[in-house]
């Protein structure tokens, strides 16, 4: 099993790292578009802003390779948000893999929401033995509303996606690799599809 | 929505916990990933580090840390102390830390502020700021409490909000080591006037006061230190008097 986590320089690709670690499971970290294609399992995390992500990103040619994977891959965060098609965050444009757009929360709410929040209609594979409104970690002010590809559906304020699929591309809003023993079931399940 | 959260603050200098822990079946209660690894099972939401080391040459010493607890410890966690360039908080991130929280170096230098928000989102940047009543007025002061500034702490909260601190931090120390409670009209009051989750600190002496700092001061998130490392109140208790109280908590 070859794991590749894509470091493109935006933050926390070691919690990542460190929590397949914990299931069993070695990854490595590199932004090398051959070593991208030629793994089993991709993970494309992220946290901070989207208009300077989407600008590395660009820089190392990712564009270029991420949307055109065939294995499964798991955008994190604000991997999750490069992976739709624009963001508000600073007018960007995305990847374009999922045909939705990232929008700011309401400011009648704390943003960002930081802290623990609870997923539920969950679908499909990703959430094997999770149960309906598990909680997971959230730290995040743009989010992904409610639509035709999300697998799990989070409050904050409206009903929005916490995590979304479309054929070999998954991606969750919150942090699987600091969500407690829930967030480890969730990536233990995309290890093993 | 989201829960309120609880979250235990070690003090470490030069790797090790400091401040007195009194863990039983610690093997080591100085070390802190031990200790870490310890709260996150007992339900702790998230955990603060606060880097007391005196001297630049030891951060080596806390970045090696920050990356053994990003290996054992499965929740976030947030590292402060000493930190005051966007190197500095690029090396912590990189080591596995969640956030930063930044005090004296944002008094200092604004512009820090701004500096890592653009550069690592604003939802890492804890702004954590020591204030004091002294006759009515809440003054923000520096270096762990020990230099008085001229600065309001409403003031300043709303000028580090709107340069892009991501989170509030804020420190009674009328009421920090009195275990009397937290500080809740000031918290409610900064609750009011910026839009971002508050953090209350100092105080906490009872299982009560938490309920109260959530209740009237709207805080949403608690950080005590000798409660939790004395035992005298267990998270796993605490969190579910939280929830007969109707508070929102992660169980």
């Amino acid at each position: 099993m070859k794991i590749v986590i894509i470091d493109y320089g935006a933050g926390n690709v070691k919690s990542v790292q460190f929590a397949l670690e914990r299931l069993g499971y070695k990854a490595i970290c590199s932004n090398d578009a051959e070593v991208i294609k030629s793994a089993d399992k991709v993970i494309f995390p992220g946290v901070g802003e989207a208009s300077s992500a989407m600008q590395e990103i660009k820089k190392q040619e990712l564009d270029k390779v991420i949307p055109f994977l065939k294995q499964p891959v798991l955008g994190i965060c604000l991997g999750m948000q490069l992976m739709c098609q624009f963001s508000e965050e600073n007018n960007t444009d995305c990847l374009g893999i999922f045909p939705v757009d990232v929008l700011k929360f309401n400011n009648d709410l704390k943003v960002p929401q930081i802290g623990w929040n609870v997923i539920n209609n969950l679908t499909g594979p990703l959430f094997n033995d999770v149960k309906e409104d598990a909680y997971v970690y959230y730290v995040h002010s743009y989010y992904i509303p409610k639509n035709d590809d999300a697998i799990a559906l989070t409050d904050y304020g409206l009903q929005y996606a916490g995590a979304i699929q479309k054929d070999n591309f998954y991606a969750c809003q919150f942090h699987p690799e600091k969500s407690s023993s829930i967030g480890e079931q969730i990536l233990k399940n995309f290890i093993e599809l | 929505m989201v829960t309120k959260r609880i979250i235990p603050c070690l003090d470490i200098k030069d790797g090790r916990t400091v401040k007195g822990v009194n863990f039983v079946g610690l093997r080591d209660a100085g070390d802190p990933v031990e200790l870490a690894d310890r709260y996150s099972k007992e339900g702790a939401d998230e955990l603060v580090f606060l880097d007391i080391t005196a001297t630049k040459d030891k951060r080596k010493t806390m970045i090696d840390m920050v990356e053994k607890v990003a290996r054992k410890v499965n929740i976030p966690f947030t590292v402060g102390g000493g930190i005051s360039s966007v190197e500095d908080v690029n090396a912590l991130l990189r080591a596995g830390a969640d956030k930063v929280s930044i005090n004296s170096s944002a008094v200092k230098n604004p512009q820090l502020i701004n500096d890592l928000a653009n550069k690592f989102g604003s939802q890492c940047v804890v702004l954590a700021v020591d204030a004091k009543n002294i006759n009515g007025e809440w003054k923000v002061f520096l270096v762990g409490g020990r230099v008085e500034t001229e600065l309001n702490l409403f003031d300043w909260v709303k000028e580090g909000v709107d340069r892009g601190a991501g989170e509030i931090l804020f420190t009674s120390m009328n009421n920090d080591g009195t275990k009397d409670g937290f500080a809740n009209d000031a918290l409610k009051k900064l609750s009011e006037i910026v839009n971002v989750p508050i953090i209350a600190s100092g105080g906490a002496g009872s299982v009560q006061h938490f309920v109260d700092t959530f209740k009237q001061g709207k805080s949403d998130a608690a950080l005590a230190a000798s409660v939790f490392h004395f035992k005298e109140i267990e998270i796993v208790d605490l969190k579910n008097t939280l929830a007969e109280e109707g508070l929102k908590v992660r169980l």
